[in-house]
């Protein structure tokens, strides 16, 4: 068997195939900061409230009501959407204009309150999430045995992140959105409702939170804190990738998983802090992230 | 008459001088109150095994002792070090320059506790840990203050390492959270397999809190070992058991969860840990007095305790028990009493607190029952064996101890 570094090549695929699965979930999360901040300029740090909150959701609809899975991941990103927006109507829209440190203040202080709020309830340990039946089971790789739930994170994600890139990217929709951040004067002069957008803007970054919180429900622990240990590890990722651009986040985070993989295989302890030497470095050398555009 | 009612005066004088002083040295308690410091994690991914309800055992401790010694009132503070040892230190340290804490009671996180058990040494004041795990706290840093109640990484790893190498489980590969608690769970856990004739085939550290597991059960499986050792706990544990069942590792190799509460297997479900060995100190279910205890606290939290929470209400009472004994709150006199007590409540019948600060008592080995054989709500456990207390932990001959007269 041939070794690399000491560590046989079917380990480093099987740790590379881990790093894409980690990566996608990573491209996800940092697609709906890239995308809020990109077109608000707003730090949102309730991104990891929000993805717990998709998670809880899933697990209350299929507790209390007997939702399944698939419902829930439609249904939960629509709910936690909706009410993102009104978080947007009632508390981020009187920030605007002014530093981005209090609309990161603020998004902070919800954070604490709604986890802290599912903390008393619901305590730390987590919530039983029955695996669905059609993830259940394992394919044969080869170098590794793959659990049909984590391709199937993969390829939610995937095609979620092209869609969400294409959308904006190449339609007419996007391109008022984008029009609307550069210069909302002159784009409300073309009729275009600009605080609607807006509004309907961060409503759709929240629900990818959402809808990765319900992809992650029944693979990690279902707990209030879930959000926590992600939404830091997810910022750097944005910001290595650079704050506004979309394509940017989607592809650092998928570089980031891998290199977090790899980094796990041959120096664990290291794992947690690589993607901050990694933040560090690019700050350093390239002040607006892989991708970003001077502001 | 003047010379008899001068000298009865004077009596009466002198009788009552006595008396007061009498009086003065009988109940010596500082600040004429008896505060209870605790500092466990309160918000974190120990949050579950201590906590907020564990608080609650403590104030039915209380409550269950009058609330007041010698006409002092007890009183209890609280405080969340969130899993970091400067600030555990730093509160434990304020407590007793400013707060007036006669007792600090330890919650979990074994290198909080470490750091919390040298600022009580420094200050001569009493620690009793009880959700940290590692057995440095009665062995190298040991000090005459500090009380290991409730458990240790020496009995998991003689309990549940044990049983394993026992059944066949010869070949082994540790997960470890990276950080003082891990590293004692694996040392201790790999001493015991090495006694009895199993190996140790590799480990890998993770970071405390790490979100994802799947390339380090990658590690594992790829090491080929029979049993696969847990040494993490709380959501690290929860994570762990979940991932590794999902990447089919426990089709190859059977899971060790070498520190486990009845918290987690309450989150994970029996599907997932149903026949899991674990060692643990107490057991709701046990019998008549465990069920009556436990009744009181789950009228009060909702939730069966967990081994940490029932340890906490009979640490207290030892604790106010030794103060009354002694008469004062001072720490020396009140240590000397307690290693001298013979503890019997609901938590243990015969335990005692040796030399080097180790409470001694019997630990159960148990198996995790399958959801058929689980018949009421939190009905998890089965007494597979008791293991007494003077074979459960480090014999005192071979602590590393500075305080045991070897």
């Amino acid at each position: 068997m041939t070794e690399l570094f000491g560590v046989p090549i079917q380990a480093l695929m099987g740790q590379l195939l881990l790093g894409l699965v980690n990566g996608s979930f990573y491209a996800i999360l940092s697609l709906g900061l890239a995308i809020i901040f990109g077109l608000l300029n707003v730090v949102n740090f309730a991104h990891g409230a929000f993805y717990m909150l998709g998670a809880f959701l899933a697990w209350m609809g299929l507790s209390y009501f007997g939702l399944n899975y698939w419902v829930m991941l439609a249904l939960a990103p629509l709910l936690v959407g909706l009410f993102g927006m009104v978080v947007e109507r009632l508390l981020l829209r009187r920030l605007y204009g002014l530093d981005t440190s209090y609309s990161l203040l603020l998004t902070f202080g919800l954070t604490l309150l709604v986890e802290g709020m599912f903390r008393s309830i619901y305590g730390v340990s987590g919530q039983t999430f029955d695996m669905p039946d059609q993830l259940r089971g394992a394919t044969n790789l080869g170098f590794m045995i793959m659990p049909n739930s984590r391709a199937w994170v993969v390829l939610a994600s995937l095609v979620v992140c092209a869609a969400t890139w294409y959308v904006i990217e190449r339609t007419r929709l996007g391109s008022l959105l984008r029009a609307g951040t550069e210069n909302a004067a002159l784009t409300s002069a073309f009729g275009v409702n600009v605080p609607l957008m807006v509004t309907l803007t961060y409503g759709f970054g929240v629900a990818l939170a959402a809808f990765a919180g319900v992809l992650a429900a029944p693979v990690v622990q279902l707990s209030p804190l879930m959000g926590q240990h992600l939404i830091i590890t997810v910022f750097a990722v944005v910001v290595i990738g650079g704050m506004g651009s979309i394509l940017g986040s989607i592809l650092s985070g998928l570089m980031l998983g891998v290199v977090e993989g790899f980094t796990r295989v041959f120096y664990a302890e290291a794992s947690s802090t690589v993607v901050f030497v990694i933040m560090a470095i690019v700050l350093l050398v390239r002040p607006s992230g892989l991708f970003g555009r001077e502001r | 008459m003047k010379r008899i009612n001068i000298r009865a005066a004077l009596a009466v004088a002198l009788g009552s001088l006595g008396l007061a002083a009498g009086t003065v040295h009988a109940q010596k308690i500082s600040d004429d109150v008896i505060r209870i410091g605790l500092i466990d994690d309160m918000s974190g991914l120990y949050a579950d095994v201590g906590g907020a309800r564990g608080v609650e055992a403590i104030k039915m401790a209380i409550a269950d002792a009058k609330g007041q010694l010698f006409g002092k009132k007890i009183e209890l503070v609280v405080a969340d070090h969130q899993n970091k040892a400067d600030i555990g230190a730093s509160k434990a340290r304020e407590w007793f320059d400013q707060g007036g804490v006669d007792m600090l009671l330890g919650g979990s996180n074994s290198a909080v506790s470490l750091a919390m058990s040298k600022v009580a040494a420094e200050k001569h004041k009493p620690f009793i840990a009880i959700g940290a795990a590692s057995a440095r706290l009665t062995n190298e840093d040991c000090t005459p203050y500090t009380v290991h109640y409730a458990y240790d990484t020496v009995a998991l790893g003689k309990g549940t390492g044990g049983a394993l190498v026992d059944a066949g489980g010869k070949t082994w590969y540790f997960l470890t959270a990276d950080y003082a608690f891990g590293a004692s769970l694996q040392n201790d856990t790999s001493a015991v397999i090495a006694a009895r004739g199993g190996q140790v085939l590799g480990s890998v550290k993770h970071p405390l809190n790490a979100s994802d597991f799947s390339s380090f059960l990658l590690q594992a499986q790829a090491s080929k070992a029979q049993i696969l050792g847990l040494a993490n706990a709380g959501g690290d544990t929860i994570n762990s058991i979940k991932a590794a069942n999902e990447f089919g590792v426990t089709k190859t190799m059977k899971l060790a969860g070498l520190l486990m509460f009845i918290s987690d297997v309450h989150s994970l479900g029996l599907d997932l840990t149903q026949g899991m060995y674990l060692t643990t100190g107490f057991y709701w279910d046990l019998n008549e007095e465990t069920r009556a205890w436990a009744k009181r606290f789950f009228e009060a939290t909702h939730r069966e305790p967990t081994m940490v929470q029932a340890a906490y209400y009979s640490a207290t009472r030892t604790f106010l028990a030794a103060v009354e004994a002694a008469k004062t709150d001072d720490a020396d006199a009140v240590m000397a009493q307690m290693k001298k007590a013979h503890i019997h409540d609901f938590f243990t019948k015969d335990g005692v607190i040796r030399a080097d600060g180790r409470m001694v008592h019997d630990m159960y080995l148990m198996q995790v029952k399958s959801k058929a054989e689980s018949k009421y709500p939190w009905d998890y456990y089965k007494v597979v064996k008791t293991i007494p207390g003077d074979q459960a932990f480090t014999p005192l001959a071979e602590s590393k101890c500075s305080l045991v007269k070897k």
